[in-house]
């Protein structure tokens, strides 16, 4: 029966999390992993960069940010596994999926929580 | 109680290559890894600030690596199918209305697009102002 409850809450993340890979992922994406490396724009300073992550309200949106990406990632591969792949193995890819994905969340909100 | 036991065609893993529309739709689903690998790349990338100055060069120098590009390119592709298809599928999931009128789907999503525009626009200037 829990898992009737909690089901809705799962769909609702995705979709969050699904809002927020369409309209803010991409422009994280672009910066730090091609913008910044590659040199397209001058790196900004470290100082800079460590106040505006180290912000109460940064954390606290990008904390939001990670746990919708990572729930909207894990349920969506979780179905892609099922319905896509052909791999019928219900509850150990739900298990391996929303583990990673806790697992993440952690690691999100230690590392958000560390800076500054 | 009998067990009823039916009998289901077994599909082909690979039913969803033949077909253009059911190969868009499964790579539309593999999205989600990429953006799986996109947050723990960020998070990597926001430890490495975390831990001072040093390490946040040598961090962007690493990222500089083709394989770590090559992978990120990849990610951003799917990255770009995922934001197209969600952008069009938000008018058959949700019914926007203005008053008693139904706002037309183009608006829809034309208003999803002006929002990645400014967020997009207003991180830019926040990282490198």
């Amino acid at each position: 029966m829990t898992r009737r409850r909690i089901e809705p809450l799962v769909w609702l993340m995705f979709s969050g999390g699904g809002v927020v890979a369409a309209v803010l992922l991409p422009v994280l994406a672009v910066l730090f992993a091609l913008a910044l490396p590659l040199g397209w724009v001058s790196r900004p300073d470290h100082g800079h960069l460590v106040a505006v992550l180290g912000n109460p309200l940064t954390q606290l949106v990008l904390t939001g940010v990670f746990v919708l990406l990572l729930v909207h990632s894990a349920h969506r591969f979780r179905y892609t596994l099922y319905d896509g792949l052909q791999v019928k193995l219900k509850r150990t890819t739900a298990a391996l999926c929303y583990g990673a994905a806790a697992l993440g969340a952690v690691a999100a909100v230690v590392i958000v929580w560390s800076i500054g | 109680m009998t067990e009823v036991r039916v009998y289901r065609r077994p599909i082909p893993t690979w039913w969803w290559v033949r077909k253009r529309t059911y190969f868009v739709f499964v790579m539309r689903e593999l999205s989600s890894l990429f953006v799986g690998w996109l947050v723990v790349y960020l998070l990597m990338f926001l430890w490495a600030v975390g831990r001072g100055e040093d390490a946040y060069a040598d961090f962007l120098d690493g990222a500089d690596s083709p394989w770590v590009v090559a992978l990120n390119v990849v990610a951003l592709l799917f990255l770009a199918l995922h934001v197209v298809t969600w952008f069009n599928l938000t008018p058959q999931a949700m019914d926007v209305r203005m008053g008693s009128r139904r706002v037309p789907a183009a608006a829809v999503i034309a208003s999803q697009y002006a929002a990645l525009v400014v967020v997009s626009a207003f991180v830019f200037w926040l990282v490198t102002r």
